[in-house]
């Protein structure tokens, strides 16, 4: 840089701000900031003027005050006299509930499909296609009731299972499929179940330490240790054993007719189901392309390579093609995840009491805050987006290429 | 797509405030047209027949008011309203007036900043079940599954009436009453329930309503009537005292067949103040004075009304009780016209 010689300075004119190249893209970038600052100004001004003449104002008190309504999806204590606030705290978990339960099925499903859609086998191919083009060209909403209302419809009613000869009857006497909902069993925690519980999550870590201990025998050693047996061994056995060497600590409380529904044990409502698993195939489509792109991007010669090393075909996914094809895959992965969570606002459709059904719907009607309401809507839905990539831009930073 | 929400809201809101500045009668005599928000569809209250023309009891309270102002009861554009959307489509000046069976409560007067022009029908809320579920009371309902429409004053009933006899139940908040009544024939939901007079016109609807009984208690008080918004008083006064004028014209003995007969004079100078020919009250609101006239001719007081939509020949067979005359021991009163 010391070698060139600075410009000759000459003195700045205001022309040289239209005329000036240097100057010039700043100067218009400049305009346009000042004009979208008073076009937001003019409109909220005007929202401002326009509320005060309608004797409104704005004010978050309404979240304070008792909501008054009940939600039939509790996942923290709550009844008619919590305020508004926590009616959209319960609305705001139950978001994440049916998110995060579809995006995990979402990525099963549609890495499943993804794969199976380069299957071999002409059928199985076929089907893929079919399941891919169906579910992602119809809109989700009639996915979400198409199974609301086949549930409602083909599944037996409650007072079904009653009677001596009852025209329903439960699964193992553990599970009943009502047009309400499914019921299945809750697990007790007594005394002593603690150390079940440490058991199990220790023989999870231990899994892993295994799988690690085979993998660097296998690097170091050569020695190709078994794998999927210890691991099953490992996960079931001493859990087992310690649930009965402490006296089975952990009952099961089984979901009984009593009244008008059944009570007991765990309730997944039917709207839960429905639209959770419309959000799965629905997006599982999408992301089922997404994955059969990625796996297209790789060279086919990677596959032949690994080929004439003899790796069989499961293996050749495993370790070559899907780790690079990660690459390729997660960030139209994370836009997946961005929708389902946007989708989700659909619950409202089958009576599912999201955000938008709590804080969006009931609460806005009888406060009649509107203007507070979807403010705050927006706020929750763009804080859990904006987290949801995060992570996953974390995760893809990991998973990238990373040059040596 | 957030960004055209918040500029939605801001639209909204904007339009709700010019709207409610200008004057709604010149703004619908210059479209010629009224716009008037209606349910969805409950039978005998306000749904489109064969033909598609809207017929019911609310409806006719739209007619009668194009009637008197525009002197055409046909000049009706009906813009069917759910709960979460009617206040929104009424603020923001889509619709001119409400008359959808919406209850006349203090936070939507004041707070909603909404202006109820009185009761077209006193109601109360109540509960339908099936009748093989053998409950003879609503106290019994502990642990049942009910369907509300959401965004109703009959959800907030519902937690209290629920709250205060200590008894638990599920709800299955839906959004218009005709999914209501799809997911309860369908057993997702052993109750239903809404305005009495809501459930006794969609039962009469079902396949075999005799299988389906309402319970006695009646746990709240629904006075329901048509709205218009706050700060035109000129349009709310048409509004209110059309709908009185129906009501007068029963206490009257003012009928669809005698009206034309008796707008000609008589010699009870209610009845000409009512219909013209004395006085003029037609003037002081800004219409002919043979406003009250037209809003009967449409389809009789509010008597004739009742009885042709809801009343007790149709299937619906609702009596008028609360509904009646005061001078029949009901809370049907209209101010005079003097």
């Amino acid at each position: 840089m010391t070698t060139v010689t600075d410009p000759e300075t000459e003195s700045f004119r205001f022309s040289m701000l239209f005329n000036d190249t240097r100057y010039r893209s700043l100067t218009f970038q400049f305009i346009a900031l000042i004009l979208l600052i008073v076009a937001m100004a003019y409109l909220g001004n005007n929202l401002l003027s326009n509320l005060a003449q309608a004797g409104l104002n704005i004010s978050y008190d309404f979240l304070g005050a008792p909501a008054g309504y009940d939600i039939n999806q509790r996942p923290i204590d709550y009844n008619s006299q919590s305020t508004h606030g926590r009616a959209a705290m319960v609305g705001l978990l139950n978001t994440l509930i049916v998110s995060g339960l579809a995006c995990v099925t979402a990525t099963v499903l549609g890495v499943f499909a993804g794969v199976m859609r380069l299957s071999p086998n002409w059928l199985v191919r076929k089907i893929m296609s079919v399941y891919v083009e169906i579910f992602r060209n119809v809109p989700v909403l009639i996915w979400i009731l198409i199974i609301f209302f086949i549930m409602t419809a083909a599944m037996p009613a409650p007072r079904d299972f009653r009677g001596d000869d009852p025209s329903a009857s439960m699964l193992f006497d553990m599970f009943a499929f009502t047009n309400r909902g499914v019921y299945i069993p809750k697990p007790i925690w007594g005394e002593g179940s603690m150390i079940v519980v440490g058991t199990f999550f220790a023989s999870i870590i231990g899994v892993f330490l295994y799988r690690r201990y085979a993998r660097t025998q296998l690097y170091q050693h050569g020695r190709l240790l078994p794998t999927l047996w210890p691991s099953l061994a490992i996960f079931f056995v001493p859990t087992i054993l310690i649930y009965y060497l402490a006296g089975q600590p952990v009952t099961l409380q089984y979901p009984e007719l009593s009244g008008f529904n059944f009570r007991g044990g765990i309730t997944i409502l039917g709207s839960l189901i429905a639209l959770w698993f419309a959000l799965a195939i629905y997006t599982g489509a999408f992301i089922a392309e997404n994955v059969r792109a990625g796996i297209l991007a790789i060279d086919k010669g990677q596959t032949e390579a690994a080929a004439a090393l003899g790796l069989r075909p499961g293996r050749i996914m495993n370790l070559v093609v899907l780790p690079q094809a990660l690459r390729v895959i997660i960030p139209p992965l994370i836009s997946q995840y961005l929708n389902i969570t946007k989708n989700s606002s659909l619950a409202i459709a089958v009576g599912y009491m999201d955000l938008t059904g709590t804080l969006g719907g009931i609460t806005l009607l009888q406060t009649g805050r509107a203007i507070e309401s979807i403010l705050l809507l927006m706020l929750f839905y763009l804080t859990i987006s904006l987290l949801i990539s995060l992570f996953m831009n974390i995760y893809n930073n990991s998973m990238k290429l990373k040059e040596r | 797509m957030k960004k055209s929400v918040f500029f939605g809201a801001l639209a909204v809101a904007g339009a709700a405030a010019t709207a409610s500045a200008a004057a709604t009668l010149d703004e619908v005599k210059s479209r010629g047209k009224l716009n008037c928000g209606v349910t969805t569809g409950v039978p005998g209250f306000a749904e489109p027949d064969a033909n598609g023309e809207w017929q019911g009891f609310d409806v006719a309270v739209c007619r009668a008011v194009a009637a008197a102002v525009l002197g055409d009861s046909t000049a009706v554009e009906f813009v069917p309203t759910t709960g979460k959307t009617r206040f929104t489509a009424l603020a923001s000046g889509e619709i001119d007036m409400l008359a959808r069976n919406t209850t006349w409560t203090f936070s939507r007067d004041v707070d909603l900043k909404f202006e109820f022009t009185g009761v077209n029908y006193y109601d109360g809320q109540g509960f339908m079940v099936p009748k093989d579920l053998g409950v003879s009371s609503a106290k019994d309902l502990d642990g049942a599954t009910v369907c509300i429409q959401t965004g109703t004053t009959t959800e907030l009933n519902l937690a209290d009436f629920f709250r205060s006899n200590n008894i638990s139940y599920e709800p299955v908040p839906i959004e218009t009453g005709a999914e209501a009544v799809q997911q309860y024939i369908a057993g997702a939901c052993d109750v239903y329930t809404t305005d009495a007079s809501a459930l006794a016109a969609q039962r009469a609807n079902f396949e075999s309503p005799d299988d389906h009984v309402l319970l006695p208690e009646i746990v709240s008080k629904e006075p329901l009537g048509p709205l218009v918004r706050h700060g035109d008083n000129e349009w709310a006064d048409i509004v209110r005292w059309t709908l009185n004028a129906l009501i007068t014209a029963e206490e009257l003995g003012v009928t669809s067949v005698n009206v034309e007969e008796l707008a000609a004079g008589t010699e009870n100078p209610e009845v000409n103040r009512l219909l013209g020919s004395e006085g003029d009250l037609g003037g002081m609101l800004g219409l002919e004075a043979d406003w009250a006239k037209n809003a009967i001719s449409v389809a009789g007081n509010y008597g004739e009304i009742f009885e042709k939509n809801i009343g007790a020949s149709t299937p619906i067979g609702l009596a008028r009780g609360l509904n009646a005359q005061w001078t029949n021991g009901g809370l049907i009163y209209s101010p005079p016209f003097r």
